[in-house]
């Protein structure tokens, strides 16, 4: 097991080394050091700033050299670089931005989880009923639903309509911190978590459904139900205990994938997270936060992967014990 | 009165394909510490009768009574049914490692039994009851091993722990479904030794479902022969062996190795089968029968007692009673074919 754990963190330092060098590939490499330069330092940089960058990054050394010290900022110094755009480091700039984004995506998740697992059970226990047909339809209609809509629905429905008779709950647009105020937060919070868990959720729904379906048709559950256990036992003890592992696995990724910036949730709702800072980043030409965020990003998804693993190990022993 | 009774069992699969006609008026009783084998091919209905009764078949149609220490179980209220399950009928399945839950202990899994029918016994009581279940059937330091994985035991090993746990509330009943099928040979003869120790011990009365004619020589007292969904024959274990009647239960008989000369020819029943959707005409066994006659394709024979035996039914259009059946055999396999 500890083996087993110590090859997956030497499989996700690696792949983020592939990242590294990937990254630095589509953004250092092309070019000579001036137009590297102009390119990191962003739409309106002054030809002094272009000189500093260059200076700076070293860029008129080797290929090889340039890694190295890009890598070295990174692992040794955690240094993301520095946005001229903003005027301040890269670190700084995801500082600001990670919280919102991590807030919104584990708050979504929780929702979608539970939202899921908890219909998609229901539909596979009343498999071929009307509230099996209905679930499966809904879970299909959200599935299909763009995001953006869906949130836009949302803040005309919800938001701009109570708004419209005086009552100002949910604010609609912007962000609030925890530290400011947990009650705004979570107001603040409420329908993008909505608007980003039911898309999810149905997803959770299908593939509970499936697994659970599948599960329920094995020899264990047989014995469970001869051993005169009551059906809801079997259900939840019995069936969706083996169930809930492709489950845990299709979360892992999905929360890591959504850690790196919930883009369009972000934008309809105007919350400055990684997905958001992302976008605005382009629009600006603003290359090394979009580093950042790449790399973030890929960190967030290999490290969820890990910890996917140890889920897997904890729920099957079969994993766990060799 | 029997322990249980079936009588006139039907079970229905409504699929895609058509009906599929499982069971088709299936009788079949057995009594108090006996052992009732139920041997046939493939696809007979044995396990789908069995587990039927037991309310562990879903999406089927069925029909029929079966009576158990007086109440019929398939007329039951689902609570009832389900407190009978696991206390007074333990069932056991062909392949023990799908059937233990691989994620539980196998310690936990008994206990887990245990308390679902007796809220009022501790963890530990449980437990420790669970420990001596297993070294009741044989388990290697059951203290230790009460807390290993199912994947953690050996094939002979689960079927053992299933065995325990089957009998953890010593039933009155204990269905075995095929119990041997999967393990090899030494193996199983070990597992039946721990059936029959604990059904003497206990007074447990055994359906013992297989197609293997050794199993049925050696653990039972009654034995239903099944063929398409139906009883062919019925009778007490010698007269299966060694005065049958139905020519289904003389082609199983002639698929033994060690049957009739000392050259051991196998002669396992020619032809498969049939579909359960669109069955045959008349008896079912006619496409594959030797001794087919007109009559056997129009009509289906019923069971009737041979030579007057109430205890000995046969679902076939030979004479019951007389040499007739006799002369028959003689007829189709020739003179040597001695029965
Ligand atoms: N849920 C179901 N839906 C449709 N058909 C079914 C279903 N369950 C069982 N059957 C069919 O019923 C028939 C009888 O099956 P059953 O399992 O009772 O056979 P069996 O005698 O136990 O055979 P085996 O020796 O292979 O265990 C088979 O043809 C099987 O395909
Ligand atoms: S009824 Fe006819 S076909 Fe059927 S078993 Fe008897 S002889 Fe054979
Ligand atoms: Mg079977």
């Amino acid at each position: 097991m500890a083996r087993f754990l110590v090859r997956r963190i030497l499989q996700g330092i690696l792949v983020m080394l592939l990242v590294t060098l990937l990254v630095f590939g589509i953004f250092f490499l092309g070019g000579n050091a001036n137009t590297v330069a102009t390119r990191l330092a962003g739409r309106n940089a002054t030809p002094q700033t272009i000189a500093l960058v260059a200076k700076r990054l070293h860029l008129n050394q080797s290929v090889p050299l340039q890694y190295w010290d890009f890598l070295e900022q990174l692992v040794w110094h955690h240094n993301l670089g520095y946005s001229y755009f903003h005027e301040q480091p890269v670190g700084s700039v995801l500082k600001q931005a990670a919280p919102i984004t991590l807030s919104l995506a584990l708050g979504a998740a929780v929702i979608w989880l539970i939202l899921g697992v908890l219909s998609g059970v229901l539909s596979a226990v009343k498999r071929g009923r009307i509230i099996d047909r209905a679930i499966t339809t809904l879970a299909l209609f959200f599935y299909s639903f763009p995001t953006f809509v869906l949130g836009l629905m949302l803040l005309f429905l919800v938001s701009y309509q109570l708004q419209k008779r005086g009552i100002r709950i949910f604010p609609g647009q912007g962000y609030v911190y925890f530290s400011a105020s947990p009650t705004k937060w979570f107001e603040s919070l409420v329908l993008p978590w909505i608007t980003l868990a039911l898309v999810s959720a149905a997803t959770y729904t299908r593939l509970t459904r499936g697994s659970l379906l599948e599960v329920m048709g094995e020899d264990y559950i047989r014995t469970a139900r001869a051993k005169g256990l009551s059906e809801r036992r079997v259900v939840f003890r019995h069936g969706l205990r083996s169930a809930l592992t492709p489950v845990a696995s299709q979360f892992g990724i999905d929360v890591g994938v959504l850690v790196g910036g919930a883009v369009v949730t972000e934008q309809v709702f105007g919350m400055p997270g990684l997905g958001y800072t992302a976008v605005q980043s382009i629009n600006n030409g603003d290359l090394p936060v979009i580093i950042g965020i790449v790399i973030v990003a890929s960190a967030a998804v290999i490290v969820a992967n890990i910890l996917v693993d140890l889920v897997y190990a904890v729920l099957d022993p079969r994993v766990r014990l060799h | 009165m029997a322990l249980l009774e079936v009588k006139n069992l039907k079970v229905t699969f409504p699929t895609d394909d058509g009906l599929v006609q499982a069971v088709r008026g299936v009788s079949f009783s057995v009594d108090r510490g006996k052992t009732l084998g139920i041997v046939g091919e493939s696809g007979s209905g044995k396990s789908v009768s069995t587990q039927t009764i037991m309310g562990l078949t879903r999406g089927a149609q069925v029909e029929g009574e079966a009576f158990f220490q007086g109440e019929d179980l398939l007329k039951m209220a689902r609570r009832q049914l389900q407190a009978i399950r696991g206390r007074d009928v333990g069932m056991i399945f062909q392949d023990p490692l799908s059937s233990l839950h691989p994620y539980y202990r196998v310690g936990w899994q008994i206990v887990e039994l245990i308390r679902a029918h007796d809220r009022a016994i501790s963890k530990k009581a449980a437990r420790q009851r669970a420990v001596e279940l297993l070294r009741l059937v044989g388990i290697p330091r059951p203290d230790v091993r009460v807390n290993d994985y199912p994947h953690q035991f050996s094939g002979g090993m689960r079927q053992r722990a299933m065995i325990a746990m089957a009998m953890a509330l010593n039933p009155a009943l204990l269905i075995a479904d095929e119990p041997t099928t999967a393990l090899d040979v030494t193996v199983q003869a070990q597992v039946l030794r721990v059936i029959g120790r604990l059904q003497e011990e206990f007074g447990t009365a055994v359906i013992m479902i297989t197609h293997d004619l050794g199993v049925i020589a050696e653990t039972a007292d009654d034995v239903v022969v099944m063929y398409a969904g139906a009883v062919m024959e019925a009778a007490d274990r010698d007269s299966i062996f060694y005065d049958h009647h139905h020519p289904y239960t003389e082609g199983l008989m002639r698929s033994l190795p060690a049957y009739g000369d000392d050259r051991q020819r196998l002669t396992p029943i020619g032809g498969t089968p049939p579909s359960l959707i669109t069955l045959p005409s008349g008896c079912k066994f006619h496409p594959r029968c030797p001794y087919v006659m007109d009559r056997c394709r129009a009509e289906e024979p019923e069971l009737e007692p041979v030579e007057q035996r109430y205890w000995h039914t046969s679902a076939c259009w030979l004479p019951h009673s007389g040499p007739g059946r006799q002369e028959a055999s003689e007829r189709v396999y020739g003179e040597a074919a001695t029965r």
